[in-house]
């Protein structure tokens, strides 16, 4: 279909009735012999935020920019509002607002003339650019010093002039990579909650990071990539009751334990460690441990001073999937070097 | 955002990189160094103690204007932007390549355009131009601007985050061009194999324009010229964007 008809059709249907914003299909991109990123598929629902987590190297900023236009995929497909991003890759472009992991402002030019070079290359007409430049530099706090170059801003500031440059023209989908990595707990903050106010006026987010508690507070749904493959999509709570096994209990004793390993060897201990003054120990059944961890206290002589259930939370649950991902893969290569 | 014409607002956009080239390059050291202060310094080596009627040096000067100005802005971008991590961000905006690269073209044709403007008024005093061929001089100019514009940002197409690499490889190109094209040395008092070279090199027809335009002997005539520099322009223009394309990736 020619891009014109696409255009009358996504115009005709209005904007509402797509549902999937970005749609991923068989997604590959090779670099000389490795995949950096392999058969991926996913879709991000429209009005989402959509985490996309993974450990370093996993494929995550590559997959960012081959939805975002800036690298070409190997093979495979991907449409960003129902446009190709190969052969209509400008309009798909004009749906989007990226923030880039690694990328800076220009340090030579004010905060204002940043968001205005943007906006006129988003084709944002003078008058509307203006009005949408002075809201967002007010709505991140930046207004008092639009006229100042941006060599002298803060990362923090930077970081939230990207920000306004990536929204002034009005996106359907924003794409954030680490937007929040390296800044004060204020700048994070802030960033944070704009991404949610943002989110509810209608704007989807793609948003790839490795702060899982940053993912845990802001995503609907998380997707987990490791060696270029997803190993899993689902909501971060379903996640989390999914891994049950990750569920732990942080315990406190009056005095130090003697051998450690004792504890180990209480029935239903999966794994333990030390944390500070506290243990923590992860098991399949808490309510079976608790009455364990009493009798042994009890047969050691201690107090426990404070013992806590704790939920699986993402960290232990991303740990776990890209270990069992690596085993996968790692057996699925030597089973294959043995098959030959 | 409601995009009529597809091409005029590509346009619109590379007028808007131009704008910025404009604002952020037109003042970095490079450019000022390369871009004025060599030519310059170039042409007194040349000029100081010779016995040159001051009509006769309008070619040279004029030749290295244009040659050097207009060919020091392109070179500096793509490193610089590369650098300072800016490139992404301009690359996920919907603008082509090619169109980023036009913007970046028109920055360091205009630089090279108001240059030769400056030298050209303080030329008009001195009437060394034949009037008849003033809008061959024209054309010539902005054929010839454009022309080393397009030479800039092919030299720059390497993917590298240095400028100072990019400048080197600049000056290896384009230092030795300057002897075999006429600027100093007329072409007929060349080696014959420095004339065939010169063949080869647009800047030779530039300034057969220049002397043509202010009444002096030239070898081509001056259709034949304006036609060479256009075919430079395409050349340099599909070369430089091939190898941009081919480069892009290697520069993230």
């Amino acid at each position: 279909m020619s891009e014109r008809k696409v255009r009358k059709v996504w115009e005709k249907i209005g904007a509402k009735k797509i549902n999937k914003v970005i749609e991923v299909s068989r997604l590959t991109k090779r670099f000389g012999n490795i995949s950096a990123v392999n058969q991926i598929t996913f879709n991000v629902i429209r009005g989402e935020i959509f985490g996309f987590l993974g450990p370093n190297g996993a494929g995550k900023t590559t997959t960012q920019r081959i939805l975002t236009g800036i690298i070409e995929a190997s093979s495979g497909s991907a449409s960003i509002m129902g446009f190709d991003i190969k052969t209509q890759a400008l309009y798909a472009k004009e749906q989007i607002g990226v923030v880039p992991e690694m990328t800076n402002v220009y340090v030579d030019l004010s905060a204002w003339d940043n968001l205005m070079l943007i906006g006129s290359l988003y084709g944002v007409s003078k008058r509307i650019r203006t009005t949408r430049a002075t809201e967002l530099l007010n709505l991140f706090n930046l207004y008092e010093r639009k006229n100042e170059k941006t060599r002298v801003f803060s990362k923090g500031m930077k970081q939230k002039l990207l920000l306004c440059m990536a929204l002034v023209h009005d996106p359907k989908i924003l794409f954030l990579d680490e937007p929040t990595t390296g800044l004060d707990v204020q700048s994070s903050r802030l960033i944070r909650e704009k991404i949610l106010e943002f989110n509810r006026r209608g704007v989807s987010v793609f948003l790839t990071t490795h702060n899982i508690a940053e993912a845990d507070q802001l995503c609907n749904r998380i997707a987990i990539i490791d060696h270029g493959k997803i190993a899993i999509i689902d909501k971060p709570e379903s996640l989390k009751r999914a891994f049950q096994s990750v569920q732990a209990i942080e315990v406190s004793f009056s005095e130090l334990i003697k051998d450690e390993n004792e504890l180990r060897e209480i029935k239903g201990v999966n794994k333990a460690q030390k944390a500070g003054d506290k243990f923590r120990i992860y098991t399949d059944n808490p309510g079976e441990l608790i009455a364990h961890l009493i009798n042994f206290s009890r047969q050691q002589g201690l107090r426990i001073l404070s013992l806590n259930t704790l939920g699986p939370d993402l960290e232990e649950v991303f740990v776990k999937i890209t270990e069992e991902h690596r085993g996968w893969n790692h057996g699925k290569e030597k089973s294959n070097i043995e098959s030959i | 955002m409601g995009k009529k014409n597809p091409i005029l607002s590509q346009f619109k956009s590379a007028c808007a990189i131009c704008r910025k080239d404009m604002f952020i390059y037109y003042l970095k050291a490079p450019v000022l160094i390369y871009g004025l202060l060599f030519p310059f310094f170039l042409f007194l080596a040349f000029a100081i103690g010779r016995d040159i009627s001051f009509e006769s040096l309008l070619p040279t000067v004029l030749g290295l204007s244009i040659f050097f100005t207009s060919s020091s802005v392109g070179p500096i971008i793509a490193p610089w932007e590369t650098r300072m991590r800016t490139l992404e961000k301009l690359i996920s905006c919907p603008i082509s390549l090619e169109f980023i690269l036009l913007g970046d073209i028109l920055a360091g044709f205009l630089y090279g355009m108001a240059v030769t403007l400056i030298l050209l008024i303080f030329f008009i005093p001195f009437s060394v131009f034949v009037m008849e061929n003033l809008f061959i001089l024209i054309l010539g100019i902005i054929l010839s601007n454009f022309c080393f514009s397009c030479l800039g940002i092919l030299l720059s197409s390497p993917a590298t985050d240095n400028p100072s690499n990019i400048m080197m490889l600049s000056y290896l190109v384009k230092f030795p061009l300057i002897f075999i094209s006429g600027v100093f040395l007329p072409i007929n008092k060349l080696p014959p194999l420095g004339r065939l070279i010169a063949k080869f090199s647009p800047l030779t027809y530039t300034v057969d324009l220049l002397r043509y335009s202010s009444g002096k002997d030239h070898i081509y005539p001056a259709a034949f010229c304006l036609i060479v520099l256009f075919i430079s322009i395409a050349v340099f223009l599909c070369i430089g964007i091939f190898l941009h394309r081919r480069n892009l990736p290697k520069r993230f």
